[in-house]
């Protein structure tokens, strides 16, 4: 090894671990935990989202470049409640990065700090896509929201205790303006109380819960299944009996089976954000329930 | 924290009041009565102990997430977090559901019980050409791990997973295979190790080597039936080591992993050579990233070397006379591989498409020697060296959800071995049928539909060119079934 070389060696160490030093890096399973990252950690914090709007969670390909990209992260953010099941455990396993190991603090899960809705009595496949802790689509009710940013500001605060402070502070300013678009949310969606709705996929039962919208069936006969034309028809007669106002989906869901209900049962077909980045108005954690309202509101009238 | 106790005395007080009420309401004789008294003490305690759990997990979690602040003079933050236990959280939402299936009991024996995965897997096969006769020309055999199988229903190898953490370092792995003939076998049995260096994996016991791209990809996730030729012939099927492997991942912001293995080398190209030390070594490099938010690609080299001591393989001789014959000597491999994957969107779930390549070159060098029994004027020996390369494409395109449509095509080379026992006159090349040089290949269409992902069907039609001359046409019906845990899925 020439001296030359050595030196230009040590240089590049020397800047890769700098620029390891700089912020707290955060990776985050889904956007939404993306983004209220960057709400409490403000320019403390570099943080990337493994995931788009656009995509399943359920079902994401454990990438060459995720794998690099969680070999450097000092904190997870993700769902938890066996959302990332699929590919999540290949990322941890590949990029041996014991910061971010299961029950480390580098590894936290919004799952665990919710109360969860839809736990099965029973864990069958014969069910679908069941979740053994819950349905894990949590970020459609904004009380969620809260509850995950206390836990995840005082998880921060822990990695980071020299911050700690600075983390506190942006909890406290984030709760404060979060609670006051909550009651505005809450005001804004007193029509949609009782309005009965289709979902594609059980993924909006939070946002139910919250606002007191009516499920009255999903487009999937049972979670994760496709559903087959017999099954829409059926589908179609049950809504003549039992009308419902709309058919809902994710920005990230297959269009075609929310169209066709659309068209025969006359109803809006109503895209939801379903998370940050999901549509040009969800560029944040408030511009995602902002959307949200608007599209359900304008589709209820 | 007192919120969280008026919690638990609520749930309580609830799991005692439930039984009380339907209690009462019961009016048969004293026995039944008594019976009855008893299985719903022993449900309420059931009922009982798993709120109980169900409460105590979600403090634990509660005063985790609180104690870091509250230790650093600043316990507001925290704050919202304790003080929205799950009943006075939520006046719309449901009360907490028990997870009665979801948590086994904390304190019962199964709780630590591994994750187990079982796949099942069969066939039925139609086979222009009789499978006992299927050789790959120009190649020693690798094995009995090659070809298309029996003909007619088989029952592939049901293959048993069983995983779990080990301890706060360790974690491991059992794969057996359950084969139609009865027998098993340990396909994969391994424990691995984080966090002795940054980014290092050191892996021990029998696992699949990471040479190549789909070495390391279990049977049930491979897009068709069979392996490519260039693995029957070089490897005889994935490449199982017995010994280490160190993997390490570099702290670059593009993906790149470098990696070495270390094993016993008794399996094909290598045999037993019956010494102390190291059979066989493997080094494989593996860089990938993304291509935007559609795409993303991995390229991988690797290079293995084996050694060989009187590796017996048999041959049909110019008086076609059956010959025992074998191969002492050293045995290297490179390799290059690349897969890109695309999806609109990044979103797999409704359309995309993989198309993957693989190129193996094999030299061979030592001492060939014929007829160990002496069948046929044997035994001799002379040197031997052989230059062969194999290579696929494939590419599955997902049209609809649940849909894939896949081609592939195989191609070998053998070039022509220089047999000393040959070049000296000793004997002629039709001695040596198998290894007349030849050009082996095969084009593959497979069609699967996958109703969920635990299962999947498949058809698939090849013409299979392994023999010098005859083309076998197969077709071959497929069902992959894949209970219990679910096991995440490699890139």
């Amino acid at each position: 090894m020439t001296p030359n070389f050595r030196f230009v060696l040590f240089a590049a160490l020397a800047a890769i671990s700098l620029q390891a030093r700089a912020d707290l890096s955060v990776v985050a399973c889904e956007p939404e935990w993306a983004s209220l990252a960057a709400e409490l950690g403000g320019d403390k914090l570099k943080v990337t989202s493994t995931t788009t709007a656009l995509q399943d969670p359920h079902h994401i390909e454990a990438r060459p470049s995720l794998i690099a990209r969680m070999r450097g992260a000092d904190l997870l953010v993700c769902t938890g409640m066996e959302l990332e099941v699929g590919w999540l455990p290949v990322l941890l396993q590949q990029s041996a990065n014991p910061k971010l190991a299961p029950g480390a603090p580098g590894n936290f899960e919004a799952g665990r700090f919710i109360v969860p809705l839809d736990v099965p009595a029973r864990l069958d496949r014969s069910d679908g896509d069941v979740h053994a802790a819950g349905n894990p689509h949590i970020q459609l009710d904004p009380r969620n929201i809260l509850k995950v940013a206390g836990a995840l500001s005082a998880r921060l605060a822990q990695i980071d205790a020299a911050n700690a402070s600075l983390y506190q502070d942006r909890f406290r300013a984030f709760s404060g303006r979060w609670a006051e678009a909550m009651g505005k949310w809450e005001q804004q969606a007193q029509p949609l109380r009782g309005v009965p709705v289709v979902a594609r996929h059980k993924n909006m039962n939070y946002l139910w819960s919250w606002l007191g919208l009516r499920e009255v069936a999903t487009l999937e006969p049972k979670p994760g299944v496709e559903p087959n034309g017999g099954q829409l028809s059926q589908l179609k007669a049950q809504l003549a009996a039992q009308p419902a106002k709309m058919v809902v989906r994710g920005a990230y869901e297959d269009p075609r089976a929310s169209r066709w209900l659309s068209e025969q049962a006359g109803i809006p077909d109503v895209v939801l954000p379903f998370t940050v980045g999901g549509n040009d108005r969800a560029t944040d954690l408030f511009g995602l329930f902002d959307s949200t309202l608007s599209l359900l509101l304008a589709a209820a009238k | 924290m007192s919120s969280v106790h008026t919690a638990l005395g609520l749930a309580v007080a609830a799991s005692c009041c439930i039984p009380l009420s339907s209690l009462a309401a019961d009016e048969t004789d004293p026995a039944v009565q008594l019976q009855q008294l008893k299985e719903q003490i022993a449900e309420l305690r059931q009922g009982y102990e798993l709120r109980l759990q169900a409460l105590e997990r979600r403090i634990a979690e509660l005063q985790s997430a609180s104690a870091k602040p509250a230790a650093a003079g600043v316990p507001a933050a925290a704050a919202p977090v304790v003080e929205s236990p799950p009943a006075a959280a939520a006046p719309a939402a449901e009360p907490p559901p028990v997870p009665v299936a979801a948590a086994p009991a904390g304190g019962s024996a199964s709780a630590f019980n591994p994750a187990i995965s079982l796949i099942l897997a069969g066939t039925y096969a139609n086979l222009s050409r009789d499978p006992a006769t299927y050789r790959l020309q120009g190649f020693i055999p690798s094995g009995s791990d090659v070809g298309p199988g029996s003909r007619g229903f088989s029952v592939g190898e049901s293959e048993l997973g069983i995983s779990a953490a080990i301890d706060p370092m360790f974690s491991g792995r059992l794969t057996a295979a359950l084969a139609s003939d009865n027998s098993l076998r340990v396909e994969e049995a391994w424990f691995e190790g984080q966090g002795l260096l940054a980014g290092a994996t050191l892996r021990a016991g029998r696992f699949l080597s990471s040479i190549g791209y789909l070495n390391d990809h279990h049977a049930h996730t491979w897009d068709f039936v069979d392996a490519p030729l260039a693995y029957q012939a070089f490897f005889g099927g994935p490449i199982k080591t017995d010994g280490l492997q160190l993997r390490w991942l570099a702290p670059t912001e593009r993906f790149l992993e470098l990696g070495a293995e270390i094993g016993a080398g008794t399996n094909f190209p290598g045999s037993d050579v019956g010494r102390n030390g190291i059979g066989s070594t493997a080094l494989f490099a593996h860089v990938g990233d993304d291509l935007g938010t559609d795409a993303s690609w991995r390229l991988g080299a690797s290079f293995q070397h084996y050694r060989a001591n009187d590796r017996p393989y048999d041959d049909v001789n110019a008086a076609g006379t059956t010959v025992r014959n074998s191969f002492t000597g050293s045995s290297r491999t490179w390799g290059l591989d690349a897969i890109y994957k695309w999806a609109p969107g990044g979103n797999a779930r409704s359309q995309s498409l993989t198309v993957q390549g693989e190129y193996f070159r094999r030299t061979e060098s030592g001492t060939l020697n014929y007829d160990l029994q002496a069948q046929a004027g044997g035994p001799a020996s002379g040197s031997y060296a052989s230059a062969q390369s194999g290579w696929y494409v494939q590419g599955v395109y997902q049209f609809v959800p649940r849909w894939r449509l896949g081609v592939r095509y195989d191609r070998l080379d053998s070039g022509t071995p220089e047999i000393g026992l040959v070049s000296d006159g000793t004997l002629a090349p039709a001695d040596f049928s198998l290894l007349q040089p030849a050009r082996p290949s095969r084009g593959t269409v497979m069609l699967d539909w996958s109703p969920s992902e635990f299962s999947r069907l498949r058809l698939q039609l090849a013409a299979d060119r392994s023999r010098s001359t005859e083309t076998d046409r197969q077709v071959f019906l497929q069902y992959i079934m894949s209970l219990g845990a679910h096991g995440a899925h490699q890139f």
